[in-house]
């Protein structure tokens, strides 16, 4: 019998969506936050350039800048009304965190202090803006560590390498989560009246990412694998500069610095993409100009196979105080000195703009209008949709404030007047089952392998440039490595730290969402933001403006299969217009 | 974050050019419970590397290709979210921020749990008695004062006298390096007393009276013998010893 726990709140995820949420909800309800690794760990503290919000603090500024920026740079997939809500109460958010003790890089009067980022702009595109708050290149770290200080002392309760691997439902209403104890191998079952699923992203789909290791986009997985839609998941950002054949980031805050691209031939090729903002225009379209470059045989090195990030011309004591963590990374990782020598660089995969469906409360859907009473998303994890089709840097450390927030209020109101729902019979059956089958496997194939194959196809498949024909091969690649899944045999048999059927269940939500990812964007004939197709090139505002929704269905005999659907996009004040920058 | 399955850094810049792949020994001190054993033992594992691959990375290619039962904690691969400290060669370090080329690659390259925490499993062990004492000193910023509409102002001066201990990642390499820990494990420890400096010497904290008292107790920064192992061991560069010595001098004059 596994051990039941009961809790108004069941926070999923312990980054800066679900301790954001977690200091709300816990001020109001019995509220509990499970989180697969140490609160610390997660991946909010590997961000690095910025958090905005038109503090105005250096320069001229506002909220509806700040909008129309972020609907612009989403390409018009943007659900406008979400975007003027996170805009007008990110003064707030970053205000909020100073109060909280967060240490940021100050301005000579003791303000915050603001920097450049991509396509953030002044008065609608007229030149870039600093809007970037920032601790120096360790915003991440500090936002994470800050909330991580006010969860202490709030004694808010947290579950360590508890990992969650299923959501309760009864009678469509949601009744609580299934959660796996790393140490003991032992499962619980904690009972909620509401459940936040705060799980951040999925880039480990891919070979070269920024993502840690233990991004496999679980709680879109579980979400999935109980039959809610996903949205927009062909929406996956590449990220112009990760460290060449590593893939660890390079902020863009290092642009915003007056860091300049370079193609072999020393010219600064961003001058032909995008005449005014240059090297500062949205990540979609520089990630795609290195591409282009590297194509067309101006790549740097032996190969030719990436572009440089020349931040020589930078005064060294200016790198080491705004950029002094990825100055150690170019060190550590490559041997280079950034203050005398180019830094090797190639697009790496960043962030998934799609994710569960919510509307601005953070409340989940099962459709386009219904919610699932209970159950909301945050973060990473869930698709708002503030970022459209291609998100604006900084804006994220923003959302996982504002929507984590958010989430935390509703979700604690909702539980301070719902009833419990009544658990399902053997509720922990499907996920003793998932690991059982996985820990008793003989088939023989091995985690890693399949893990590696389905990487190397994605990054050939479906990254930056994608046609029907790449998409296909991705399709036929992931089908057959489902196939493999099914033959798994992990090494590990024991019940204590059994990190092998962990990274094999794990294994499991990433070839799922891979699946969601490609179908959708084979069904997306045109290019928009970060999904790009070599077929259809253009935007297709009259068929395309629309979200995708994803839903997994079987089929009369039991067979997985994906069904699409579509989403109006909600559009307030901003026609689309062509994007340029 | 590198994937390191069958070709890491297989579009490796010049960084990497000039030094071949080949083979080295990781000497594993692996331990597990639940199978029985008493003690940890040592483990010889070859394994193909990049000799400008991390430890972590050889570790990852040793439990995917050949025992996946090997265990230890990891996330993001480039030293910032402080699960893999481990000692290697006998030093404590991030298996993610140790390049293989950096050790001598001839002779095996050890590889053990941290020192000090219980251990639990192979290179894991019990983080809780850590993180209660970072707990302890009470790690958030307290204020007294009226709340300002806007941010607090703090000159750049103000924010620089704290910047080094903002830096720390929770990683245990300093507290699991340091010999009183080692025999007596109720001292906070240095990584918590990191934690405290970052408050006291914070211009916006007003809780220093407090976070001093609970330092000034018999297992506070007194047990502090600057033995130096902590500013060694730790992979942010903090310069661990001298927060300490501020805190102790801090202390003395009851001035921050
Ligand atoms: C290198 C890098 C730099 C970035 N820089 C910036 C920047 O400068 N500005 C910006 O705005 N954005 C930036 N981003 C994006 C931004 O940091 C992330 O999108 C954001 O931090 C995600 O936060 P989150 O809370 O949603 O998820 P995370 O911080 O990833 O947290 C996820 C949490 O979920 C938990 N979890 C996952 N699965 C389970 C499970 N099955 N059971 C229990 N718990 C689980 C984990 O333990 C973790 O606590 C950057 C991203 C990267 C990778
Ligand atoms: S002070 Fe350094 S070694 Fe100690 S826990 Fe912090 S980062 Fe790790
Ligand atoms: S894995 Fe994050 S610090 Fe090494």
């Amino acid at each position: 019998m596994p051990q039941v726990h009961k809790y108004d709140v069941i926070i999923v995820g312990a980054g800066g969506a679900g301790m954001r949420a977690a200091l709300e909800s816990s001020k109001r309800v019995r509220t509990a936050v499970l989180t697969k690794l140490y609160p610390t760990r997660s991946h909010t503290g590997a961000a690095q350039g910025g958090m905005c919000a038109a503090l105005a603090n250096v320069e001229e500024d506002n909220w509806e800048w700040h909008t129309f920026d972020t609907i612009k740079g989403g390409d018009y997939l943007v659900d406008q009304d979400a975007a003027e809500i996170m805009a007008k109460e990110a003064i707030d958010a970053v205000l909020d965190l100073e109060k909280m003790g967060l240490p940021f890089s100050r301005t000579p009067e003791g303000r915050i202090d603001q920097r450049r980022f991509g396509g953030h702009t002044r008065n609608h595109g007229e030149a870039a803006v600093r809007r970037a708050c920032y601790a120096a290149d360790r915003t991440g770290h500090m936002i994470l560590q800050t909330l991580y200080q006010q969860c202490i002392k709030r004694s808010v309760e947290f579950y360590n390498e508890f990992y969650v691997l299923d959501l309760l439902m009864n009678g469509g209403e949601v009744a609580g989560v299934v959660a796996y104890e790393l140490s003991t191998g032992e499962l619980h079952v904690f009972q909620a009246k509401s459940v936040v699923f705060a799980t951040g992203g999925f880039g480990r789909v891919f070979k070269t990412t920024s993502n840690a290791l233990s991004l496999t986009g679980d709680g879109m997985g579980v979400v999935w694998r109980r039959g809610l839609p996903l949205e927009d998941m062909e929406f996956y950002q590449f990220h112009p500069t990760g460290l060449a054949g590593l893939g660890i980031l390079l902020t863009e805050g290092a642009r915003g610095e007056g860091g300049i691209l370079r193609n072999n031939e020393g010219e600064r090729f961003m001058e032909r993409y995008a005449p005014t903002i240059k090297d500062l225009a949205p990540r979609d379209m520089v990630s795609r100009a290195i591409y282009t470059e590297v194509r067309q045989g101006r790549g740097c090195g032996p190969n030719q196979e990436y572009v440089v990030l020349d931040l020589t011309h930078i005064p060294a004591e200016q790198l080491e105080a705004k950029l002094p963590d990825i100055t150690e990374f170019s060190r550590t990782y490559l041997g280079i000195d950034p203050t005398t020598e180019p830094v090797p660089v190639y697009p790496t995969a960043h962030y998934a703009m799609g994710g569960i469906p919510t509307d601005i409360d953070a409340r989940a859907l099962r459709d386009n209008q219904e919610v699932v009473r209970g159950l909301y998303a945050a973060g990473e994890a869930a698709c708002v949709s503030v970022h459209g089709a291609n998100r604006l840097g900084t804006n994220s450390l923003l959302d996982i404030n504002v929507f984590g927030r958010r989430a935390g209020l509703a979700a604690a109101d909702y539980a301070a007047t719902a009833h419990f729902v009544d658990l399902p019979d053997n509720p922990e059956g499907d996920v003793r089952m998932l690991v059982d089958r996985l820990l008793n496997g003989t088939g023989g194939e091995r985690t890693g392998a399949i893990r590696a194959e389905l990487q190397q196809s994605m990054d050939d498949h479906a990254s930056v440039y994608r046609t029907d024909t790449t998409l296909k091969q991705a399709e036929v690649d992931l089908a057959e490595l489902k196939r493999r899944y099914h033959d798994v045999t992990v090494q590990d048999k024991g019940k204590r730290y059994n990190t092998d059927v962990l990274e094999a269940v794990e294994l499991g939500f990433l070839l799922d969402l891979a699946e969601v990812l490609v179908v959708s964007a084979r069904a997306r004939n045109e290019s928009r933001g970060g999904h790009f197709r070599e077929d259809y090139p253009q935007r297709d505002d009259v068929n395309f403006m629309r979200h995708t929704m994803a839903y997994r269905e079987l089929d009369s005999e039991g067979n997985e299969a994906i069904r699409l659907d579509y989403k109006p996009v909600t559009v307030t004040r901003y026609q689309p217009m062509e994007r340029k920058y | 974050m590198t994937e390191t399955l069958d070709t890491p850094l297989d579009h490796a810049p010049e960084a990497g050019a000039g030094l071949q792949r080949r083979t080295v020994t990781l000497r594993i001190r692996r331990f597990n419970p639940e199978a029985g054993d008493t003690e940890p033992s040592w483990h010889d594992y070859p394994v193909e590397v990049l000799p400008t691959d991390r430890i972590l990375d050889a570790l990852n290619k040793i439990k995917w290709e050949q025992d996946g039962t090997l265990t230890y904690r990891r996330s993001c691969a480039h030293g910032i979210c402080g699960s893999d400290a481990m000692r290697i060669n006998g030093r404590n370090r991030l298996a993610c921020k140790t390049l293989i080329k950096d050790l001598n690659m001839d002779a095996a390259i050890t590889v053990e749990a941290i020192k000090g925490l219980p251990l639990e499993k192979d290179l894991i062990v019990d983080m809780e008695p850590f993180f209660q004492a970072y707990r302890d000193i009470n790690p958030f910023l307290i204020t007294e004062s009226h709340e300002p509409t806007r941010e607090r102002l703090q000159s750049q001066h103000d924010r620089d006298r704290f910047d080094d201990t903002t830096k720390c990642i929770l990683c245990a390499a300093c507290t699991t390096a340091c010999p009183v820990f080692w025999t007596d494990g109720q001292y906070f420890g240095p990584a918590a007393i990191v934690g405290a400096h970052r408050f006291i010497f914070d211009s916006r904290d007003e809780g220093a009276s407090q976070r001093l008292d609970i330092l000034n107790d018999r297992e506070g920064v007194w047990r502090c013998r600057t033995t130096f192992n902590c500013t060694e061991a730790c992979p942010r560069g903090i310069q661990i010893t001298q927060a300490i010595q501020e805190v102790k001098r801090a202390l003395i004059s009851r001035r921050v």
